[in-house]
């Protein structure tokens, strides 16, 4: 006979006003969907300055309505100014990595689903989390602020190299106050991502379920522990460097500022700093800012083609140690952003032989999905579009990488298009692809709707094609040399035959662009109307499609699940379904 | 009807399965390191939810991590920044820092003696060196402020030299993090009724003691980099 167990002390209550249940939420999937919502405001806000670059190289006398409004003096009758052109590039660059690709991936999707994929009630530290998602929202305010204070937003680029960054005012348009903001700024978001990467790393070592041994974790939780640990570990050197560099501006120190500058006929007062050292600081955390960008989608991935290929993900182990492995070498691969700064070839021959040891592990990890895919029984909804999109975008990006992980090659592509081709597809576009696939994947149980599948192939579709119509022939203007950062090209005659391949790529980019006013429609439409979502609309494994859409307050309505079996049991032979729970009590196991 | 809210669950009624399910650590498709989070509910057991002790200890020493970090970095910097450029001017370290440092040395003495006290369920002696821990910790950091001070006397300032640079950065970067520490103890002082009755997990004194004793070995740390690059 079964027995009822009332249960009435329970700690983990959702909270009843309005302000705690949804604005200082402590609650791990509200406060995921709070990190969503962040980025996908700063994605638009970003797509938009890359909207009005692309009309400005095409047009560059073009008058932009409104614009004006926002800049007099950048953009006067609406015409951008070739300063207002870097500072768009700078806001651009700089929210799309920092409010973006590590917003949406980790904070946004890492805090939805990780507690429920364990098999808890929350993250470790809820009110750390709260202040961690706010820590971030303050610093996207500060950011946007310096479009509308002093002079404008920087004009030294999302990178910030010094000298340009470090003397102030005199050096350009936004190198007052808008530097001043940018640091402060990216300080406060590094002070934010550290303190939600503890908050990770404690939750998944710590709370996991019963029977979640680290093997049993999904690869998505693999990814996001992975991507905590290169977070805790990089930003720490970014904040100090910002520390250093804002020294530089106002505290009349030396550590960045070289002697003898003359800057705007001025000559500037600082004497023996090394503009070189804050490239090494910089890259330090650049480099695995990459991964930490990317990390996140190849979970996603992972979890995502095995779930419908309805196939156990190829080489599990082999995955977790690949993630582990690009994780670790992305550490010691900084030097390869540098190799013209004049650095010993004997450096730059080690930095690029690491470079091409990431090969390695991401090798393995496009033949396992590739794997995965072969002889599965493929579905083909959106999120599976935009996982298979996302290792279509990954190869193509990671191939050039070859190419510029070569000292002798990257003399000549460094600061072109080249890089700039290598870097949208494989950190902004693969892993924005990836953001999508968890959306198309998760939605249904973030918000317990539906995303209506035929405009989200729409979507697929027409971004898949128009993200390579973009970015293939910026490798063509690398090719030839075209430098990046170049507001016009009617002043080079070099450049003047390029201007209908840049034309194409505009094109381009306002189709592109266009189309994600589809998915916003999507979006917004399906939280009010979309079709209600089942528990498992996926027929998936994982712990957080055990419960409701969306789940319990406390995830597992008081329970605690107990875990069986892997992450990927599809097509079990013996199995009831071609899937099984992985708290099914089911005996029949994958053996994987 | 929107569908961004979640269910109410303040109070639940649930099945218990009339046979304990038995579980196997790592199980037939699992291996590897055991994961019981919540170790010995079975399934279908409710209780109330409680964040293990251990993740405390884990955060911190994550956040310990990240601290280390910092001062990697900052000491790359250094070493950089000196080898790299000739106008780095040497100057005598205070002598005040060295009675800073016994000062923080003491002050974690005192902090292990007032966790001894816990341990023995002595609660005035566990507030009592409590509160001389955190003295000291403010005594510290009265005297790093003497030491800059000295230095300001002498015409040293943060801009002078990148060596007085590096100075002051590290020294008040050591008392910021500092400062979070005995923010941390004033916490523990405010608590120490209920932490010695054992209405409070005794986990915040031993996190709040990690952290005070890494602060003394990361002092160490910055002192010996100040003795012997400057």
């Amino acid at each position: 006979m079964a027995e009822v167990v009332h249960e009435t002390e329970h700690r983990h209550e959702a909270p009843r006003g309005f302000i705690r249940r949804y604005i200082f939420s402590l609650d791990h999937k509200v406060i995921g969907i709070q990190y969503w919502f962040l980025a996908l405001f700063s994605v638009f806000v970003g797509l938009t300055l890359s909207i009005f670059i692309r009309i400005h190289l095409v047009w560059p006398q073009a008058h932009i309505p409104l614009l004006d409004k926002l800049s007099p003096t950048g953009a006067p009758h609406g015409q951008i100014t070739p300063e207002y052109y870097l500072a768009l590039l700078t806001l651009h660059g700089t929210i799309m990595v920092f409010f973006v690709l590590t917003t949406a991936p980790q904070g946004g999707f890492g805090n939805f689903a990780l507690p429920i994929q364990i098999g808890a009630e929350d993250m470790a530290f809820p009110r750390l989390n709260m202040l961690s998602f706010w820590t971030t929202f303050v610093g996207l305010v500060v950011i946007m602020l310096t479009f509308f204070v002093g002079d404008g937003p920087p004009i030294s680029g999302w990178t910030a190299y010094p000298p340009l960054s470090a003397v102030g005012g005199a050096s350009g348009p936004g190198q007052a106050v808008g530097q001043n903001l940018w640091i402060i700024s990216i300080a406060i978001f590094c002070v934010a991502s550290m303190l939600g990467a503890l908050n990770f790393i404690a939750t998944t070592l710590d709370l996991r379920a019963r029977g979640m041994s680290l093997m049993r974790l999904p690869l998505t939780c693999w990814a996001w522990f992975i991507t905590a640990i290169l977070s805790l570990l990089s930003f720490a050197v970014l904040l100090a460097a910002g520390a250093l560099l804002l020294l530089d501006r106002v505290g009349g120190t030396s550590f960045f500022i070289p002697g003898g500058l003359i800057v705007s006929d001025k000559i500037i007062n600082h004497t023996g700093g090394s503009p070189l050292l804050w490239q090494h600081l910089f890259w330090f955390f650049g480099h695995p800012e990459v991964y930490i960008a990317i990390l996140p989608g190849m979970g996603a991935t992972s979890h995502i083609v095995s779930t419908f290929a309805r196939k156990p993900i190829f080489g599990y182990k082999a995955m977790v140690g690949a993630m582990g492995a690009i994780g670790f070498l992305g550490f010691m691969v900084w030097g390869h952003h540098m190799f013209i700064s004049g650095m010993s070839p004997y450096s730059a021959f080690a930095f690029s032989v690491l470079t091409m040891a990431i090969a390695v592990p991401s090798a393995i990890k496009t033949f396992n999905w590739l794997g995965t895919i072969l002889g599965g029984k493929l579905r083909f909804p959106t999120p599976m579009l935009f996982a298979l999109g996302f290792v279509s975008l990954f190869v193509t990006g990671g191939l050039s990488g070859i190419f510029l992980g070569q000292p002798a090659i990257d003399l000549f592509f460094h600061d072109t298009y080249f890089v700039l081709a290598h870097f949208h597809l494989i950190m902004g576009v693969a892993a924005i692809f990836g953001i999508f696939a968890g959306t198309y994947f998760w939605f249904p149980k973030m918000f317990g709707r539906m995303l209506n599948e035929t405009l989200g192939k729409i979507h697929f579709w027409i971004t898949f094609v128009g993200v390579y119509a973009i970015f293939m022939p910026m490798h063509f203007l690398g090719l030839v040399g075209h430098p990046r950062r170049y507001s016009e090209m009617s002043g080079f005659e070099f450049l003047k035959p390029l201007i209908g391949l840049h034309e194409f790529i505009s094109l381009g980019a306002f189709i592109t662009g266009a189309v994600q006013l589809v998915f916003l429609f999507n979006v917004f439409w399906s939280i009010f109307k979309g079709a209600k979502a089942p528990a498992n609309p996926w027929e998936a494994t994982t712990l957080e499609w055990t419960v409701s859409s969306p789940p319990p307050h406390d995830n597992f309505a008081g329970k605690h699940p107990v875990v069986h079996h892997g992450p990927y049991e599809f097509g079990v032979p013996g199995a009831e379904k071609d899937f099984i729970m992985q708290d099914s009590p089911e005996k029949v196991t994958a053996g994987n | 009807m929107c569908a961004l809210g979640y269910d109410h669950m303040g109070t639940t009624t649930l099945t218990k399965p009339e046979t304990p399910i038995r579980i196997d650590r790592g199980g037939p498709s699992g291996g590897g390191f055991g994961g019981d989070g919540f170790g010995g509910a079975e399934f279908g057991e409710a209780r109330p939810w409680r964040v293990p002790d251990r993740a405390y200890r884990t955060a911190m020493w994550m956040g310990l991590t990240s601290i280390v970090m910092l001062f990697a970095a900052f000491t790359s910097a250094l070493v950089v920044r000196k080898g790299l450029s000739d106008d780095w001017v040497s100057f005598a370290i205070p002598r005040i820092l060295w009675l800073n440092t016994a000062v923080l040395l003491a002050s974690s003495g005192s902090l292990e003696i007032a966790r001894r006290a816990l341990a023995k369920r002595i609660g005035s002696s566990f507030t009592g060196w409590l509160y001389a821990t955190t003295a000291l910790g403010v005594l510290f950091l009265i005297g790093q402020w003497t030491a800059w001070r000295e230095l300001a006397f002498h015409g040293v300032y943060l801009a002078s030299n990148p060596s007085s640079s590096f100075f002051y950065l590290l020294t008040a970067a050591h008392g910021l993090h500092l400062s979070g520490g005995i923010i941390a103890l004033l916490y523990l002082v405010f608590r120490s009724r209920a932490i010695t009755s054992g209405l409070q997990r005794r986990t915040a004194v031993d996190v709040a003691a990690i952290y005070w004793h890494f602060m003394g070995g990361l002092w160490i740390y910055t002192f010996f980099l100040l003795m012997t690059r400057f």
